[in-house]
């Protein structure tokens, strides 16, 4: 399923999901790390930003800390969302399991893959999606690609 | 970015962007009369305006009738998203304003809509672009014509006024050797005959004022992107690829990926230019596009036993039509457009230019109009009509020489449509 997901594993894993650790935000606005998790912010989710050049700064009502180990044990991350490029992606996804208990999904953005960290994340058990933006699927599942002309996929004559 | 569709061409052309109406659970596409909309609160509003949230501001930008008939046509194209305009020369333009700049040029195939090569021969030079006209059966013109200040390779599928089909693939790949989009106009092939994406295509763009409205009630144009050009692969395209002044230095291509054309095309190319479809307009082709796959199979069947029967006739020089074995493009044709040439095509009347007046003013059942894809059979005699404005060697590339006349064959009975032209070619001949 990792680099093909269907609309019902997305779906599923967007409405699970409650609590996102963020890798590598950038505090820039135009930034597209920073796009999407303020997004998710709006959208409700709680987005954990992690990025060590900014530690101790508050980014959408949220301490940003250094890396997964610093996160406070009292917020369970549902999710992980990496915003490095691929060649990076293993560590943090090791560190991830070693420090999260509660984490469920590995999410690598668009144009970032590594299939090591990918199985070794669903060796434990983890969902894995490589390769897609939550923003642009969240968009495109849940109605508001459709308010602009994107082609969603989605076929249904329900309400 | 989606699952590609598993659904057939004719579900996807009735329920493709048309999920019932939230509001109020309407199940035909309401039409959403109403130019603005309320914001939630200000952060909605700051959110939508920063574009870091997709929602509706005001029907210069999106409209949720329009909205639904460009998610439509970009399903059937088979691109990521899509923009509609006022009408399909609007497309053209909407389509290359992001590419181009002052000393930019288009390489342009000479088989275009007579009014698209004005527009890109003429009107565009006031923008500082310009087209270099190339015979795209010659492909080493193409490359030679393409250089360092190229952004675009423009052609027709089928070509008007007809008779010929362009070998899209090899096009597509001159463009990606060059690092440029092609744009394909697929008005006259529709996405039922013909789509440009499978075959290389970046951009495809319509005159939805023919077959895919389809009954010739109202003029619009869209653009459809593939989200499959790499805008940032060289420095050519800074409107996708470098920062834009007008969102706080946000560069569309990398905030946006995939979705960067279509979202520069509605927060730049349409917020300016303002070449909008309005919601009727959008309520009439959504109606029409509904049953596009079942006119185009009667369009073809009719077209194919039209032309059939006039290049059988004495009276008829020749006939310009790709699905006639005796086309120079019947092989072509038959590989890249396996469901049929298209409707469209020109005959040669034998008495010349005299003898296609004649014709022209004879028939009863025809409709003597500058149209094409309705469901009425259509005839003009280009070369005094929309072809009138091009010298006598452009209209002869173009298909559209003095002695030829253009029709657009129509839904009727195939023997009511030859009987009409039987008894005008005999008036004619008279
Ligand atoms: C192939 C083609 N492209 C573009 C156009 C222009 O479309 P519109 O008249 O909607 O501006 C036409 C119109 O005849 C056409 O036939």
């Amino acid at each position: 399923m990792t680099d093909d997901p269907t609309d019902d594993c997305l779906r599923r894993i967007l409405r699970e999901t409650k609590t996102v650790a963020c890798i590598g935000v950038s505090m820039n606005t135009i930034r597209p790390s920073y796009f999407v998790a303020r997004y998710l912010s709006l959208k409700g989710y709680r987005v954990v930003p992690i990025n060590p050049g900014h530690a101790g700064k508050e980014l959408f009502g949220q301490t940003i800390v250094g890396s997964i180990r610093d996160i406070p044990k009292d917020i369970q991350i549902d999710m992980v969302d990496i915003f490095r490029r691929s060649e990076h992606v293993l560590p943090i996804v090791e560190e991830a399991i070693a420090h999260l208990a509660n984490l469920k999904t590995i999410w690598m953005q668009v144009g970032v893959r590594n299939s090591e960290a990918a199985e070794l994340a669903e060796k434990h058990g983890l969902q894995v999606i490589q390769n897609r933006c939550p923003k642009i699927e969240y968009q495109r599942l849940f109605g508001e690609l459709r308010m602009a002309g994107f082609n969603t996929g989605i076929i249904s004559s329900k309400l | 970015m989606t699952d590609r569709p598993t659904y057939g061409f004719d579900t996807l052309q009735i329920h493709a962007g048309a999920r019932p109406d939230p509001a109020t659970g309407a199940r035909q596409t309401p039409i959403y009369q109403s130019t603005a909309y309320v914001f939630r609160d200000a952060d909605h509003a700051a959110a939508l305006f920063n574009l870091q949230e997709v929602g509706f501001i005001y029907s210069r930008l999106t409209n949720p009738t329009v909205a639904v008939l460009q998610e439509r046509i970009a399903t059937l194209e088979g691109g990521v998203g899509a923009v509609c305009c006022s009408s399909g020369h609007a497309a053209q333009i909407m389509a290359l304003f992001p590419l181009m700049g002052p000393g930019k040029n288009v390489v342009s195939s000479t088989r275009l809509y007579g009014g698209s090569v004005t527009q890109l021969s003429q009107s565009i030079k006031r923008f500082g672009w310009s087209a270099r006209f190339v015979d795209t059966d010659d492909l080493d013109a193409v490359k030679a014509a393409v250089d360092n200040d190229t952004r675009a390779i423009f052609c027709e599928s089928i070509a008007n006024p007809g008779g010929y089909v362009t070998d899209i693939p090899a096009l597509a790949e001159i463009a990606d050797a060059a690092g440029i989009p092609l744009i394909v106009d697929n008005t006259s092939a529709t996405p039922y005959l013909c789509r440009p994406i499978e075959m290389g295509a970046t951009l495809v763009v319509h005159s939805t004022t023919k077959y895919l409205t389809g009954n010739g009630t109202v003029t619009g144009g869209c653009v459809v992107d593939s989200g499959q050009f790499d805008w940032s692969q060289n420095d050519k395209f800074p409107s996708m690829s470098q920062p834009e002044p007008a969102y706080h230095g946000l560069k569309f291509h990398e905030t946006f990926g995939e979705l960067g054309f279509t979202f520069h095309s509605i927060a730049i190319g349409l917020r300016d230019l303002g070449m909008t479809m309005n919601p009727q307009g959008a309520h009439y082709t959504l109606l029409g596009i509904e049953t596009l796959s079942l006119r185009m199979e009667r369009h073809i069947e009719n077209a194919e036993i039209v032309a059939n029967w006039l290049e059988n006739d004495p009276r008829v020089d020749f006939v310009t039509y790709a699905g006639l074995p005796s086309s120079p493009y019947a092989e072509r044709a038959k590989t890249l457009y396996p469901k049929g040439a298209g409707a469209l095509f020109t005959f040669a009347v034998k008495g010349g230019y005299d003898a296609c007046v004649k014709l022209v003013d004879s028939l009863e059942l025809f409709s003597h109009v500058a149209n094409l894809g309705d469901t009425r059979s259509l005839i003009i005699h280009s070369a005094s009509t929309t072809h009138r404005q091009l010298t006598p060697e452009q209209q002869e590339a173009a298909g559209a020489a003095p002695n030829v006349v253009r029709v657009s064959i129509g839904i009727e009975d195939s023997d009511d449509i030859i009987a009409d032209l039987d008894q005008a070619l005999a008036k004619a001949a008279s």
